[in-house]
């Protein structure tokens, strides 16, 4: 028989909910700011942009370049904004341009072709070794949130920050002019383009301000994660089945889904054992339990298209 | 035009493309010439090139003909190349056992998930196929007794009622090519038929050809399990030419890779996916010779043969000839 639980180890079990939420919400936020991007450039250009992962991981080399120049954590990451947009830009100007009336398969192959680049050139640049970026010294303690619950105050400042953006493109979106345009252009490009408005330019706006959210997400989330090539993939997966949950332009639908996929997965991960243990025998529940966390993201996907075939929020007029 | 209207034009009846017999001539000489070089490295090349051009074939009948554009088709690899392992691990090496295994759980793969994918269109079709992809890629990762995420490597080669066919490289490639060919004419004339005239009208338009009377949902349906059975036998084939397996079989890179294949010989032609897992493997090989950064070069090519060789090695092919006959 199974010894009975202790107070003690369910308040321990408790705090251990408490943390995993909250790490589950800072994956959320951090997915969305990749995804907000994403979805953007799919829903108003519907271009598919297999490149914004590596675009997230050339903000976080671009910090650590310019931390290790200038020293200074704002400093570093105000520059890699700078430079990841113009990056991106250069991009556009090069080769996205001449993709958007191109059909998806031929989208999905050239930025493909850019992401082996960009993960090889980093590699050849900074070298394939984990790079690594300090937390700002004021920011690098931990908080007592409860007693008995300490949690790191890095961690809480990405989710305030990814909140803050979050805000930040609803006013943007639903408030001013350029969001008129943008939600017009999701749904009805070509009669925003009679009505004479520049789309090129709208594009080039959506595109920039795309790139310089992933690297912001990228610059962010460099304390925790080491910075390596290829770290952009998994996300960039992620971020599509987070915009494709959330339905393809929708900008709501893209932060629903995304804190979502982030506590799904991180609470599947770190409970789903202990939930098979409920119905299975201990041994097979540890060899099952893994795969199913991982899996879990994507039955989520699966299941929310065979019900909805669009997404949860498909935007109006596609 | 898009690339996907501008593919497939209807296979002519009765008059010799010299283009795929030229092609398997090649391939049919090949261990002749082998046999001057470094014959075990370039018999073991172009035994993976016919290898993936069976799975390349696969998504070209989709993606060319169908206009599903699959993004999963990894799984199917994975499914074939696992049916080996896993029934070697247990001592059972008879392909007239695990042939038929490979292909039969790719077709239940196959069947039940593309109930689910076939409800959905475009983006969302590639986006759920890469959702099951990715199940089942860590499903295999999870098959402690069989490696797990480290992969498991297959001690014999499969057998033919008792006879090691296969242990012979020469014999094998030629094994491979048999399988290649037969998967090559089984789906021509599939697309040839009246089933594929519809397949192919429902990719045009598939609100026409409902209306006109046809299921289409269930014409997408079986060549989905069609293709998924020829990704089971290349699988099934991969496994005993590395005689390892692997869950890296299902990454979605590995899905992409396919597709990527499929343009670089040409959409919707059958033998251009053969020319483009040759050209993908060998490029690969080679500029991995030249330098060990060969992706540097790899990738703006990807690029540049999107934006400037459209149709891809077929199309450009077409091209010199028009321009011959016109001078």
């Amino acid at each position: 028989m199974e010894p009975r639980r202790t107070a003690a180890s369910r308040a321990m079990s408790f705090t251990l909910f408490i943390v995993q939420i909250l790490n589950g919400l800072q994956f959320g936020v951090l997915l969305f700011l990749i995804a907000a991007g994403l979805t953007l450039v799919f829903g108003v250009m519907d271009f598919i942009n297999l490149a914004h992962g590596v675009q997230y991981m050339l903000g976080a080399y671009l910090a650590v370049m310019f931390y290790t120049l200038t020293g200074s954590f704002v400093a570093a990451l105000l520059l890699a904004l700078v430079a990841a947009l113009a990056f991106g830009l250069l991009l556009e100007f090069t080769v996205f341009r001449h993709l958007y009336d191109r059909d998806h398969l031929e989208q999905v192959i050239a930025t493909f072709g850019i992401i082996l680049f960009l993960n090889q050139g980093v590699k050849v640049v900074w070298g394939a070794a984990p790079l690594s970026l300090p937390i700002p010294d004021s920011l690098s303690g931990v908080v007592v949130l409860m007693p008995g619950l300490i949690y790191p105050i890095w961690r809480l400042v990405i989710i305030g920050a990814g909140l803050a953006v979050g805000l930040l493109l609803y006013i943007l979106v639903s408030r001013t002019r350029v969001g008129m345009l943008v939600r017009a252009g999701a749904t009805h490009a070509p009669i925003v383009s009679a009505l004479g408005v520049d789309i090129r330019r709208l594009f080039m706006i959506v595109f920039g301000f795309g790139t310089m959210l992933a690297a912001f997400a990228g610059v962010m989330i460099a304390p925790i994660l080491s910075v390596e090539p290829g770290m952009g993939d998994s996300v960039l997966i992620l971020a599509f089945v987070v915009i494709v949950i959330g339905g393809i332009g929708s900008m709501r639908g893209a932060f629903i889904a995304a804190l979502l996929v982030g506590l799904v997965d991180t609470l599947g991960r770190s409970f789903m054992i202990d939930i098979l243990r409920l119905a299975m025998a201990p041994s097979p529940a540890r060899t099952v339990g893994p795969a199913l966390a991982s899996m879990l993201i994507y039955v989520l996907m699966a299941l929310v298209l065979y019900f909805r075939p669009a997404g949860l929020f498909p935007a109006r007029g596609r | 035009m898009s690339m996907l209207e501008s593919a497939a034009a209807p296979v002519a009846r009765g008059k010799i493309e010299w283009l795929p017999v030229a092609i398997f001539a090649v391939l049919a000489l090949a261990p002749i010439a082998c046999a001057y070089g470094a014959e075990t490295y370039w018999l073991g090349l172009f035994t993976s090139v016919m290898v993936f051009a069976i799975a390349a074939i696969a998504v070209d009948l989709l993606c060319g003909f169908g206009g599903l554009v699959t993004f999963g088709h990894a799984a199917f690899v994975g499914i074939g190349a696992y049916a080996v392992a896993i029934f070697g691990a247990e001592g059972i090496t008879d392909m007239a056992i695990t042939l038929p295994a490979a292909l039969a759980v790719s077709a239940i793969f196959a069947y039940l998930t593309g109930t689910i994918c076939l409800r959905t269109k475009n983006v969302y079709f590639i986006m759920i196929t890469l959702a099951f992809g990715q199940m089942a890629y860590f499903v295999a990762g999870s098959l402690a007794p069989y490696g797990g995420d480290d992969g498991i490597s297959v001690k014999t080669r499969s057998t033919l009622f008792g006879y090691a066919i296969f242990d012979n490289d020469r014999a094998f490639y030629y094994c491979v090519f048999a399988f290649l060919l037969a998967s090559y004419l089984l789906c021509r004339a599939l697309i040839g038929s009246r089933f594929g005239r519809v397949f192919r009208g429902a990719r045009d338009n598939p609100t026409r050809m409902a209306t006109i009377g046809f299921d289409v949902f269930r014409y997408q349906r079986v060549a989905y399990v069609i293709a998924g059975c020829l990704g089971g036998l290349a699988g099934f084939l991969l496994a005993n030419a590395t005689e390892f397996v692997s869950p890296a079989y299902m990454s979605w890179q590995r899905s992409g890779e396919l597709i990527i294949m499929v343009l670089f010989g040409g959409l919707g032609t059958l033998h251009g996916a053969i020319l483009g897992a040759a050209s993908y493997i060998l490029l690969e090989s080679v500029l991995g010779g030249v330098t060990e950064n060969w992706k540097l070069i790899f990738g703006p090519m990807l690029v540049l043969i999107v934006l400037f060789a459209r149709g891809g090695l077929i199309g450009l092919f077409g091209a010199i000839k028009r321009k011959l006959s016109h001078d």
